[in-house]
C-alpha cells in the first residue's frame, strides 16, 4: 500500500528541488565563466578597423609609465587587446566552407593605398571600328574550321594544315593576259608581302592616330596601272615640286587647272555648337583688346627650369673638379612644351620605346643627368 | 598603349606576350613585390634585419645578393632601373656607415619612379633566433596593429604608416581561413621612434563562438628611429591613389557548385573514336574481326572433319 503524501507537501518538496537545481546551474555557469577569460576589451577611443587589410589603428594615448617600466609586456598586452577587437569583428562576418576549412569573406579594403602603375588607358577605336559603329555593322565571329573541298575534310581556316592553302600549289595556271615569262610563284609571294606591309602600315597609322601625333601621309606609292586620279595627282605634285613651288612652270596647251588637289581643308559645320561659336567670336574681341603680348606659361616655366638645372649642374661640376670621369659636353637642353612637370606624367610612351637603353645608361653615371628623359 | 598588342613592336611569341601582359598596367593589380638591397657597407645587424624581413615578405620579395653602391636619397635612378627590370614597386635598402649607423631606407615607387622614401635607423634589434618559440609558415597574411597618436597626427608618420601597410600586408585576399590568422605585426610610434614587434596568435576557448586571443612573441623585434624622409608631393600622391572605375566583373564559366557543396567543372572534349583509344592491352578482350573469326571457324571445322573422317 502506498502511503499517500499530502499534496501540499509534495508541491513544497518539488519547489525546493527546483530551487536547488537553479542554484547548481548558476554555480556551474559562474565557474565556467571564470574558467574562460573574457573576450571583451575596453578602450577609450574605438580603434579603426580595416577588415579587408586585417588592420587595426589604435589612437589611444600610450601609458608612458608602463613603457618605461616593462616595455615588452605592455606592448604585448596592447597588441593582444587590439587583435582581440579585430578578431571579434572578423568572427562576426559571414562564413563559408571552402574545402574542409571554414573561411570568412573579407569586405573591401578601406585604406587608400597608392597603385603600383597608372590606370590603363582605354583602347582607342581604329578607323574601321569608328566606321562600323557609324554604320551599325556588327562583328560576325567566323568559325575556326572550314570545309576543304580537295581534302574533303574540315580544316582550320588559318594556320598549320589550313584549308585552301595557296602556298602548297605546285602548279599555277598562267592567266591569259599575263606575260609568259613572268614567274607566277614570285608574283604570289610579292603580293602576299605587299598585303602584309599594307596591314602593318594601317596598324601603325591607327596607333599614330591614337597618340595624336602628326603622321605624314604615304604619298603616291608606285603602281603598275595608275588610275586617272592618280595620274592627275602625280602631275600636280610634279609641277609643284620645284624651288618656287610651281609658280613658273608652264602650262601645257590643253591642260586644265586642277581645283581642290592636295590637302583638304576641314571646316566647322554651319550650324554646329552654338556655345563654341559664341566663345570663338568673343575670343576675337579679347585678342584685339589685349595690348600686352600673352605669355606662354609652359615655355616660361621650362626656361626657368633649364636655367636652374644648368646652375645646379655647373655647381656640381665645380665641386667635382677632381673627378673627370663624368665629363660630358655643355649641359643638354631639356625638351620644351611636352615636359611640363618633372617626376610625373609624360613618361609612358617614350619610356617604353627606349627603356632598355635609357635606363641602363643612367644607371651608373653622374648625378644630375639621371632625371631628364 | 592600352594592351600589349597595340605596341609598335608586337611580341612575336605567346610567352613574350604573356610576360608583357603580367608587367603591363591593369585595373586589378598584382601584389607588390619588394626588393631587398644591401649598400656599399653593411653591418651584421643590418644584414640580419634584411634577411629576416625578407622571410616575412616571401614569396613576394627579391633579395639582391651583391652589394650595390648607391645612395637612394641622392640618386634615385638606380632604384628606378631595378624596379623596371624586376617589376617591383617596393624596396628596402640597408647600409651602415659612421654617419648613419644601421640605416634602412624603406620606399615605394609609382610607375617605376620613386614615390616615398623613409630613412630608418635600427637602434635595437632582436633576431627571430633569439625567441626560441615555434614560428609561422611563410606567406601567412599578417594582422597589422598600429599604435600611437603620431600615426594620425604627424604628416610624415601618416605616410610611414601607409608605407608600412603597403609593405607588410601580404597577398590581397577575399577569403581568409579562420584558423589561418596566425601572425600579428605591431607598430608603435613613440617619440619619433617606431617599435616593430611580431607575434604568433594562439586561439583559446572562450565562452562564446569568438575565441580568446593570446600572443607569443616570435619574430624580429626592431626599434627604429625615423631619420630623413623624402615624400611625394600631395598631387603626385593623389594621382597615384586614383581608383579606376570598376568594370563589369568577369563571369567564371563552366564552374558550378552542386547542392552538396562540391565544385563541378565542365571540360569540353573533341569527338573521339572510342575503338581507337590508347588503353591497356588486354588480349582476351580483343574483338576479332568477323572475317578472321569465320576463317578460324572454318579452319577448325576443316581440321576437325578430316580427323573425324580419319577416325
Amino acid at each position: 500500500m502506498v502511503a499517500l503524501f499530502p499534496l501540499k507537501s509534495v508541491i513544497i518538496i518539488i519547489i525546493i528541488i527546483m530551487a536547488t537545481v537553479e542554484d547548481v546551474l548558476e554555480s556551474v555557469t559562474q565557474s565556467q565563466a571564470s574558467k574562460y577569460k573574457t573576450i571583451e576589451v575596453q578602450k577609450d577611443i574605438e580603434p579603426q578597423l580595416d577588415l579587408g587589410n586585417l588592420l587595426t589603428v589604435d589612437q589611444n594615448p600610450l601609458d608612458l609609465k608602463k613603457l618605461r617600466g616593462d616595455k615588452e609586456a605592455y606592448l604585448k598586452s596592447q597588441a593582444r587587446d587590439n587583435t582581440q577587437l579585430l578578431f571579434n569583428a572578423i568572427w562576426k562576418l559571414p562564413t563559408e566552407r571552402v574545402e574542409e576549412a571554414i573561411c570568412v569573406k573579407l569586405p573591401e579594403t578601406t585604406t587608400v593605398l597608392p597603385r603600383e602603375k597608372p590606370i590603363p588607358k582605354a583602347k582607342l577605336q581604329t578607323k574601321w571600328e569608328q566606321y562600323a559603329l557609324l554604320k551599325g555593322i556588327q562583328k560576325r565571329k567566323k568559325g575556326r574550321m572550314v570545309w576543304d573541298e580537295e581534302a574533303k575534310d574540315w580544316r582550320p581556316r588559318w594556320g598549320y594544315k589550313r584549308a585552301n592553302d595557296e602556298t602548297k600549289d605546285w602548279v599555277i595556271e598562267v592567266p591569259g593576259n599575263a606575260d609568259p615569262n613572268e614567274d607566277q610563284f614570285e608574283k604570289r609571294m610579292k603580293a602576299k608581302k605587299e598585303r602584309v606591309a599594307k596591314n602593318e602600315l594601317q596598324r601603325l597609322r591607327n596607333i599614330a592616330r591614337g597618340t595624336k601625333s602628326k603622321v605624314p601621309g604615304v604619298g603616291l606609292t608606285p603602281t603598275e596601272k595608275p588610275s586617272k586620279e592618280e595620274v592627275g595627282l602625280a602631275l600636280h605634285l610634279a609641277k609643284k615640286s620645284t624651288a618656287s613651288l610651281g609658280k613658273f612652270t608652264e602650262k601645257l596647251p590643253k591642260e586644265k587647272e586642277a581645283k581642290h588637289v592636295g590637302k583638304k581643308r576641314k571646316f566647322e559645320p554651319a550650324i554646329g555648337d552654338f556655345k563654341k561659336e559664341k566663345e570663338q567670336q568673343l575670343n576675337i574681341i579679347n585678342v584685339m583688346e589685349n595690348k600686352k603680348p600673352k605669355m606662354d606659361i609652359t615655355k616660361a616655366v621650362n626656361r626657368v627650369m633649364t636655367e636652374v638645372d644648368q646652375e645646379a649642374s655647373s655647381d656640381d661640376r665645380r665641386k667635382r673638379a677632381g673627378k673627370v670621369k663624368n665629363r660630358r659636353g655643355p649641359p643638354r637642353k631639356k625638351g620644351s612644351g611636352g615636359f611640363g612637370k618633372k617626376g610625373s606624367g609624360g613618361f609612358g610612351k617614350k619610356g617604353k620605346a627606349g627603356k632598355g637603353k635609357g635606363a641602363k645608361g643612367m644607371g651608373g653615371k653622374g648625378k644630375g643627368k639621371g632625371k631628364g628623359r | 598603349m592600352a594592351t600589349v598588342m597595340q605596341r609598335i613592336v608586337k611580341p612575336k611569341t605567346q610567352a613574350a606576350k604573356r610576360a608583357l601582359d603580367v608587367r603591363s598596367p591593369k585595373l586589378e593589380e598584382n601584389d607588390k613585390v619588394a626588393m631587398f638591397i644591401k649598400g656599399g657597407h653593411t653591418s651584421e645587424t643590418i644584414t640580419q634585419v634584411l634577411k629576416e624581413l625578407y622571410l616575412l615578405k616571401k614569396p613576394n620579395a627579391i633579395t639582391f645578393k651583391r652589394k650595390n653602391i648607391m645612395r637612394p636619397f641622392d640618386d634615385q635612378s638606380s632604384i628606378e632601373f631595378f624596379s623596371q627590370k624586376n617589376d617591383s614597386s617596393l624596396f628596402l635598402f640597408g647600409s651602415h656607415s659612421k654617419k648613419r649607423p644601421n640605416n634602412l631606407v624603406l620606399g615605394r615607387l609609382y610607375d617605376h619612379h620613386v614615390l616615398d622614401m623613409v630613412e630608418l635607423g635600427v637602434v635595437h634589434f632582436r633576431s627571430m633566433q633569439d625567441f626560441p618559440t615555434e614560428k609561422i609558415a611563410m606567406g601567412t597574411k599578417p594582422c597589422l596593429v598600429f599604435e600611437g597618436e603620431a600615426f594620425e597626427q604627424d604628416h610624415e608618420h601618416r605616410r610611414l604608416k601607409s608605407l608600412l601597410i603597403d609593405f607588410f600586408r601580404g597577398v590581397k585576399a577575399n577569403n581568409v581561413r579562420l584558423q589561418g590568422l596566425e601572425h600579428v605585426l605591431q607598430f608603435t610610434a613613440i617619440d619619433g621612434k617606431v617599435m616593430v614587434m611580431s607575434y604568433k596568435v594562439l586561439l583559446k576557448k572562450s565562452g562564446s563562438r569568438t575565441p580568446r586571443v593570446e600572443l607569443t612573441e616570435i619574430g624580429p623585434a626592431l626599434d627604429l628611429e625615423v631619420r630623413r624622409t623624402r615624400l611625394a608631393s600631395d598631387d603626385l600622391y593623389k594621382k597615384a591613389c586614383k581608383k579606376p572605375k570598376k568594370g563589369k566583373p568577369r563571369k567564371v564559366k563552366n564552374v558550378k557548385t552542386d547542392v552538396f557543396g562540391a565544385k563541378m567543372g565542365r571540360v569540353h572534349m573533341e569527338r573521339q573514336d572510342f575503338s581507337k583509344l590508347q588503353t591497356r592491352k588486354m588480349k582476351g578482350l580483343k574483338r576479332q574481326a568477323p572475317s578472321n573469326k569465320e576463317n578460324a571457324k572454318k579452319a577448325k571445322t576443316e581440321s576437325s572433319e578430316p580427323t573425324a573422317e580419319e577416325s
